[in-house]
């Protein structure tokens, strides 16, 4: 085989720096400077700064705001994650199946898909409005004392339901392809063997969905602890009673509207372990599970 | 070629001569209609010299240009004013060497300015411990109540309430009559920082702030705990309803006359005024008859104009002289009428009360009569640090008094608690 080759040493280099310099100035340089004003309390003009060690990091985890914020992130993730991806993954399959009308269909369902976190929330504010909310009115007409205002529980349901209808059309965007790209004839030799259709879907269909399943897991997760930013903002901006704050939202609260950049920065770095565990772990276990 | 030189030399001079005239920035808070007020101010200050230019940018709501003035002056781009609201005075004032003061800046640029002009409330609450101003207090406001006339027509009552203790006693002839009691937007500003101006109570340590950097709450008291958990018992009743912590969604009850009363910012009533489908007054912020005889004045919000440093003299002049002509009684007489915000000179209130503006509009005159009770011990304002935050804490605490999750004792010694943290750290950070 021929080998092709730059003729100077210094080209390759040349190509990758584009993007090492996007990484460095968007990424690393930012990562890097969260990490250095961790360690320091400096005001918010940044007149005097002074070196604390961990008093950031202590002041962050000893403060009971901060375990309900933990919680509320852990939970509100692994809820729009598991929403989206099974309502996502039964209405690709669903719509893989459908006869007539197909494509009107699958356009249907990848609108949301369009819509920005912040529209999203500001359709929320309406729908769940106590003046005018369709949906407001919908709940209590069925009995349920519904009222994100007040209630953090109903905050939270609005949230999770919000940001899931948001997230379902990615998720049925990559299912489908994910469907689309079983071969056919393994399909035709399960319909042979087995009558049950749903036996069929959790031994065929599911197992060979893995891959595009775990990728889509990470990005939903990352997607419910970082992209929910806009739509908190334009829905509960962290009320009631602080329990719909998500970590990122908090690093926002304290950081721009509190100008306490030590204590935010402090949070932001163990935000970043957290993201940095879970994906470590989902890579490490689950990876191994899986197979292409 | 020589043409061409002298084309560039030419060009170069004509640049310089243009700007012969100063710009100066100013960035602002103020939306909406307020806006449109900012910039007819400002281009009238422009019409009426041609040596300095003032261009005021709109930044968006009160934190977010409190973010960008920090991140402008980080990055050397700072302008040339900024307002500031109250919550965030202490952070820019705590700043060393951020601020110019405005009573330097007057005396070293010849504006003639006595403290004693400005009205008693507005003229403590941006100024140093020895009574200097820092910030030029510009729009500004304070809580009152708002009742609706034909709901307390329908329920019998003449008058609207001036005690708390009034406000229990006609509470159940409203909710007959079809209406909840009362409504209250930024509950943090109009049932915690001004109950405690108007009950002439110590907020925090260190004179409230304004002697050093205080490190202590005193929000847990026994007049707010009974205040606090009268709020909730009320709430159980029907007296009372929070409709969440948004300053609108509160109005828009007393708007949609769900409710009867609402406390709000005297800088509402333009507002109200062209919205609402009923008749309306506006009274006094209520007090408990059991804790004081006489309310005492109530605290000055809003925000007030900073100056920020290492501007060259030439801009300081004219930042000198706009803010001189922004707080002349036209100009003040012409905010308030335009927007609702109190006039906060003593010639710009006698110049609306010669006019006849409050023969006219009675209800515009509470707000500032409200403000100019006599100054007492602990009604001069506040100066706290990481003040945004302690009011996030106050929120979170006041909706658990509200869901009955905790008495109004133990939330509120939860919010001196968590508020003393922060402003530990804040005096740890900017001492």
């Amino acid at each position: 085989m021929k080998k092709v080759q730059f003729k100077s040493k210094y080209i390759p280099y040349l190509f990758v720096f584009p993007q090492m310099a996007i990484i460095l100035i968007f990424f690393i340089w930012p990562s890097a400077m969260a990490f250095y004003y961790s360690f320091v309390l400096e005001d918010a003009f940044g007149i005097s700064s002074r070196f604390v060690w961990f008093q950031n990091y202590q002041d962050t985890i000893f403060n009971n705001d901060y375990y309900s914020s933990i919680i509320f992130t852990f939970v509100f993730s692994a809820l729009v994650t598991l929403f989206s991806l099974s309502v996502g993954l039964l209405l690709a399959y669903k719509t893989n199946n459908i006869i007539k009308a197909k494509g009107l269909y699958r356009t249907l369902l990848m609108w949301p898909y369009a819509i920005a976190p912040a529209i999203a929330g500001l359709m929320a504010t309406f729908f769940f409005s106590e003046s005018h909310g369709a949906l407001y009115d919908f709940l209590n007409s069925l009995g349920w004392k519904f009222d994100p205002k007040s209630d953090p529980f109903d905050a939270q349901v609005m949230l999770v339901f919000v940001a899931s209808w948001k997230q379902i059309s990615v998720d049925f965007i990559f299912f489908l392809s994910g469907l689309q790209g079983i071969p056919k004839s393994i399909m035709e030799a399960s319909l042979i063997d087995c009558k049950s259709a749903v036996k069929r879907f959790w031994t065929i269909v599911f197992p060979l969905l893995a891959p595009t399943t775990f990728f889509l897991l990470i990005t939903n997760i990352t997607y419910s602890f970082f992209d929910t930013f806009g739509l908190i903002d334009t829905t509960t901006r962290g009320t009631p009673m602080g329990e719909t704050r998500t970590l990122a939202y908090k690093i926002y609260q304290d950081g721009f509207l509190g100008a306490d950049i030590g204590g935010s920065s402090a949070q932001s770095v163990i935000l970043l372990l957290f993201v940095l565990i879970i994906t470590i772990f989902q890579f490490k276990y689950l990876e191994k599970r899986i197979h292409y | 070629m020589r043409s061409k030189i002298l084309f560039f030399v030419a060009f170069f001079m004509a640049t310089v001569n243009l700007s012969a005239t100063t710009n100066i920035t100013w960035w602002h808070a103020m939306g909406g209609r307020l806006g449109e007020v900012v910039n007819e101010m400002a281009n009238n200050f422009n019409a009426s010299q041609s040596e300095y230019k003032v261009i005021p940018v709109y930044k968006g709501g009160y934190e977010d240009t409190m973010t960008a003035g920090i991140a402008a002056f980080r990055a050397h781009k700072a302008p040339d004013i900024i307002q500031i609201f109250d919550a965030g005075a202490a952070t820019i004032i705590g700043a060393k060497g951020v601020v110019y003061p405005v009573a330097k800046l007057f005396d070293k640029y010849g504006v003639k300015f006595n403290p004693n002009d400005y009205i008693s409330g507005v003229r403590n609450f941006y100024a140093d411990s020895s009574g200097r101003m820092i910030g030029s207090p510009f729009n500004s406001s304070t809580p009152v109540m708002y009742y609706n006339k034909d709901a307390f027509k329908k329920a019998g009552i003449k008058n609207p309430p001036k005690t708390w203790e009034d406000f229990e006693a006609m509470a159940p002839a409203l909710k007959k009559a079809g209406y909840i009691g009362l409504a209250q937007s930024l509950s943090t500003w109009t049932s915690a920082e001004n109950f405690m101006s108007r009950h002439n109570l110590q907020m925090a340590d260190k004179d409230n702030g304004f002697a050093g950097f205080a490190t202590k709450l005193y929000y847990e008291n026994p007049a707010m705990d009974y205040h606090w958990d009268k709020l909730r018992a009320w709430t159980l009743k029907g007296y009372f309803k929070y409709f969440g912590r948004g300053w609108a969604d509160n109005q828009q009850a007393f708007y949609d006359q769900k409710v009867a009363m609402w406390l709000g910012s005297s800088g509402s009533f333009g507002g109200l005024k062209k919205g609402a489908k009923f008749n309306f007054g506006t009274t006094y912020l209520p007090f408990w008859k059991k804790f004081i005889k006489k309310g005492a004045q109530t605290f000055i919000g809003g925000a007030a104009l900073f100056v920020f440093s290492g501007k060259s003299d030439k801009e300081y002049k004219g930042i000198a002289k706009f803010l001189q002509y922004l707080t002349s009684p036209k100009n003040q007489y012409f905010w308030h009428k335009s927007t609702g915000y109190v006039p906060i000179t003593k010639a710009a209130y006698k110049l609306a009360k010669e006019d006849g503006y409050y023969k006219r509009v009675p209800d515009a005159e509470i707000g500032i009569k409200q403000l100019s009770l006599p100054t007492q011990k602990w009604t001069k304002g506040y100066r706290l640090g990481n003040y945004v935050q302690i009011r996030e804490v106050m929120t979170v605490e006041f909706e658990n008094i509200l869901n009955g999750k905790k008495t109004a004792k133990q939330a509120l010694s939860d919010v001196d608690k968590k508020g003393d943290k922060l402003l530990k750290r804040f005096a740890q950070t900017y001492r």
